[in-house]
């Protein structure tokens, strides 16, 4: 009795029985397993009737096919004559670019909304938080329309634009922006840059091996963060400017020159930011208050200055409270920003699973692939934060 | 602020005067620094308050039957398109001889969560059974009807805020069972069952809801057998259930590692099985953990509901904007006063249960700090 016990535990294989555990876990998980691939063989047939029934051809031939339609932004060339293939990228660019200037811009404002919460101001820590408390409540898709169909679609043509800056112009043709045109000395300029930036890392590690070792300490921010300034400037005053900006100017019907941002992106950017900063500033805001005033007292019991406290002991120990609720955010932003397709902005949503699917029809096809763009961009976010998650976490001894 | 003297009150640092201007002088004016960002500050709000006190009070109009009361030059706010409108804004097309039927429902709902919410209310065991199984199918018969007495009403007729809590409150009836069986999967010994439970959440976790409506009606027909053809109100609910209960997934998760395992332990050391154990012992203490959690995520659902618009379902934001374009009612400041209504609708939701959730919170965490 007791032996046969002991085997069943060890789950030798001898003595099947139902009260076996192992025995248990297998047939429970055979059954289970056996219930998904039954159901997935099933809906696999059932469309491959469907799919003949209605005359489908299923595949990824499509993708080479002629688009035969226009896309009103477009980074890379493109016309109607290129492929829906072509039309996919098209649309996946244009959702990294919403994606990637939204992450910048909210961080940045969730930031300074949430260091303005914790604020020793009474009016300031009080109008941050009804920033957040109004923002976060309300639908993204409002925040969208709003900005899109109250704000911006109704602004008057290029003749009557508004023009908030000298050479910037706000019309129903969107925000117009003096372009960059870069010069002879660009290449100088940049090289003279990335240099600068290389040196100072080198000076960083330096200094930071030097004062291992010695106790010295070197002012090595301050010194790169003057390199990183002063040699592009020099290189500027030898070579002179890098670019300069080519103003729009303003026709009757339109704008000629200038670099100009689509009402729909101006929308959908905005809404983005205002939106998810929202929650970056509660991160921000929850993730400074976890530190506890006794780290910073000890800092200053020890000597150290406040702006040492801040960089040594604060924000390090904020950060690591703030950063993975911040990066599921900032996937949140790029998954939001498919919104896009509810204001015409034409992001791979928009695009791809709807004017794409519209003209072929090949529903399987092209929302496996819009998913698995965005389950990659997630997976690969994941990974990145599981990285850095193991790099800051506590070491505990 | 310092110590307090025999009166109960804080004693002030002298020299400081508890008058209104001294309080300004502290908190507002305290240096140059503070001083600037109280002026900023004041900008900011000169820049916003007057301007939406004035459109949505001062210069809106009020009364009025028609588009014409809203024409008169530099008006504001349009409230009588909203008057005009407010049962397709709360109920759609549903037809008006049986909006009784959708009254009685939101008067069940109430009276269903409402003891619910409050902490000292009885037979919380009965009452979560009621709301999670007899309270859907009794609104399913009501709504859908096609029962004695019942005309039926298709969904395509549904609309406004009853498409709102239809699509959220299925939503979160159908994920929080579903949620605890994938989190129970993800913490699984069996390793089939967990995999498939990561791959299940991760999945849902990371597309877009929008792709997964378009997916759910566009891609669902093709994989039903011929004949069973789901109205597009369904997909969308099988869609959005599925999506949620991925999310509720991992707040359950949450509370679970919260448990020590100690108190798996000791139920299956007193005899109990794996599920007598888990709904008898390590759930109740799990999810009571995570309310504030779940009701976050019930939030973030009611928000999510608008995009069923995307896919022609018309809830309360697609409801407005449709009644936006009726010929009858176009004036030029109708979109704001639409949007804004809309807005205040969902704040006033959403705002109460984020209260909710942090008076949850606190209650939590002095139960545990004592």
């Amino acid at each position: 009795m007791a032996k046969a016990g002991q085997g069943a535990r060890r789950g030798n294989g001898l003595g099947f029985s139902w009260y076996n555990p192992r025995v248990r876990s297998v047939i429970y998980q055979a059954a289970v397993l056996g219930i998904v691939i039954g159901l997935v063989w099933f809906f696999v047939a059932t469309a491959q009737q469907n799919l003949e029934r209605l005359n489908i051809s299923s595949g990824f031939g499509f993708l080479d096919t002629t688009a035969g339609f226009g896309i009103i932004q477009t980074l890379i060339p493109y016309t109607e004559q290129s492929s829906y293939g072509r039309a996919f990228l098209v649309g996946l660019l244009n959702t990294l670019v919403v994606a990637v200037i939204g992450i910048a811009l909210s961080t940045l404002l969730g930031f300074v909304v949430g260091v303005a919460r914790l604020s020793r101001n009474w009016l300031l820590a009080n109008l941050a938080a009804a920033y957040v408390e109004i923002m976060r409540n309300i639908p993204l898709l409002l925040h969208l329309f709003f900005w899109y169909f109250v704000v911006l679609r109704p602004l008057p043509g290029p003749m009557q634009s508004l023009e908030p800056v000298p050479g910037v112009f706000l019309s129903n043709r969107g925000l117009i922006l003096p372009e960059p045109v870069f010069d002879a000395s660009a290449l100088a300029f940049l090289s003279a840059l990335i240099l600068a930036i290389i040196g100072s890392v080198f000076l960083v590690r330096w200094s930071r091996k030097r004062q291992l070792a010695t106790g010295q300490l070197f002012p090595a921010w301050r010194v790169s963060a003057a390199l990183i300034v002063f040699l592009p400037a020099l290189v500027w005053a030898i070579g002179g400017a890098p670019f300069h900006l080519e103003f729009a100017t303003r026709g009757s019907f339109d704008y000629a020159g200038g670099m100009r941002l689509l009402p729909e992106f101006v929308a959908l950017t905005l809404g983005l930011t205002l939106y998810t900063a929202a929650f970056i500033a509660e991160i921000v805001r929850a993730g400074i208050q976890s530190v506890s005033r006794g780290q910073t007292e000890a800092a200053a019991a020890l000597g150290l200055k406040e702006s040492t406290t801040l960089r040594l002991v604060v924000i390090p120990q904020a950060l690591r409270l703030i950063v993975p609720p911040l990066t599921s955010q900032i996937l949140n932003l790029t998954k939001n920003s498919s919104l896009a397709v509810a204001i015409a902005y034409p992001d791979l949503v928009a695009v791809f699973a709807g004017t794409v699917l519209n003209q072929t029809g090949q529903a399987i096809e092209v929302i496996s692939i819009t998913m698995a763009v965005y389950l990659t961009l997630s997976l690969l976010t994941s990974l990145a934060m599981n990285w850095y998650n193991a790099r800051i976490a506590l070491r505990e001894r | 602020m310092g110590m307090e003297d025999v009166s109960g009150r804080p004693r002030m640092k002298p020299g400081t005067s508890r008058s209104p201007l001294g309080w300004a002088r502290r908190n507002l004016f305290s240096g140059v620094g503070n001083t600037v960002l109280t002026l900023v500050s004041v900008y900011i709000l000169w820049m916003v308050i007057p301007p939406l006190l004035d459109f949505t009070i001062f210069s809106a109009v009020w009364t009025g039957t028609t588009r014409e009361a809203c024409l008169v030059p530099d008006a504001g706010a349009c409230w009588p398109f909203v008057w005009a409108n407010i049962d397709q804004f709360i109920y759609g097309r549903y037809p008006p001889s049986e909006i009784w039927r959708v009254n009685i429902v939101f008067a069940l709902g109430i009276a269903t969560i409402v003891p619910m919410l409050i902490p000292a209310a009885p037979a919380k065991r009965f009452n979560l059974i009621f709301l999670l199984v007899v309270y859907p199918l009794i609104a399913l018969v009501l709504l859908a009807g096609d029962r004695p007495g019942l005309p039926p009403v298709p969904t395509s007729e549904w609309g406004g805020l009853l498409v709102t809590l239809v699509v959220a409150v299925t939503g979160i009836v159908v994920s929080l069972p579903l949620g605890i069986v994938l989190a129970l999967g993800r913490r699984s010994s069996m390793p089939a069952i967990r995999m498939l439970s990561i791959v299940f959440i991760e999945f849902w976790r990371g597309v877009p809801l929008i792709t997964v409506l378009f997916m759910a009606s566009v891609m669902l027909p093709l994989f039903l057998p011929e004949g069973l053809n789901p109205d597009n109100l369904l997909r969308c609910l099988v869609g959005v259930a599925l999506f949620s209960s991925a999310y509720m997934a991992e707040v359950v998760r949450g509370g679970l590692q919260a448990i020590p395992a100690g108190q798996y332990e000791a139920a299956r050391a007193v005899g109990l099985g794996y599920w007598q154990a888990m709904i008898g012992v390590v759930l109740p203490q799990a999810l009571r953990h995570v309310i504030p959690g779940i009701v976050n995520t019930f939030i973030g659902l009611f928000k999510d509901t608008t995009l069923v618009l995307i896919v022609g379902i018309f809830d309360l934001l697609g409801q407005v904007r449709a009644q936006l374009s009726d010929p009858n009612w176009t004036v030029p400041q109708g979109a704001l006063t639409g949007y804004i209504f809309a807005a205040l609708v969902f704040w006033v939701f959403c705002f109460g249960m984020s209260q909710y959730s942090n008076f949850m919170e606190r209650r939590l965490n002095t139960g545990h700090e004592r």
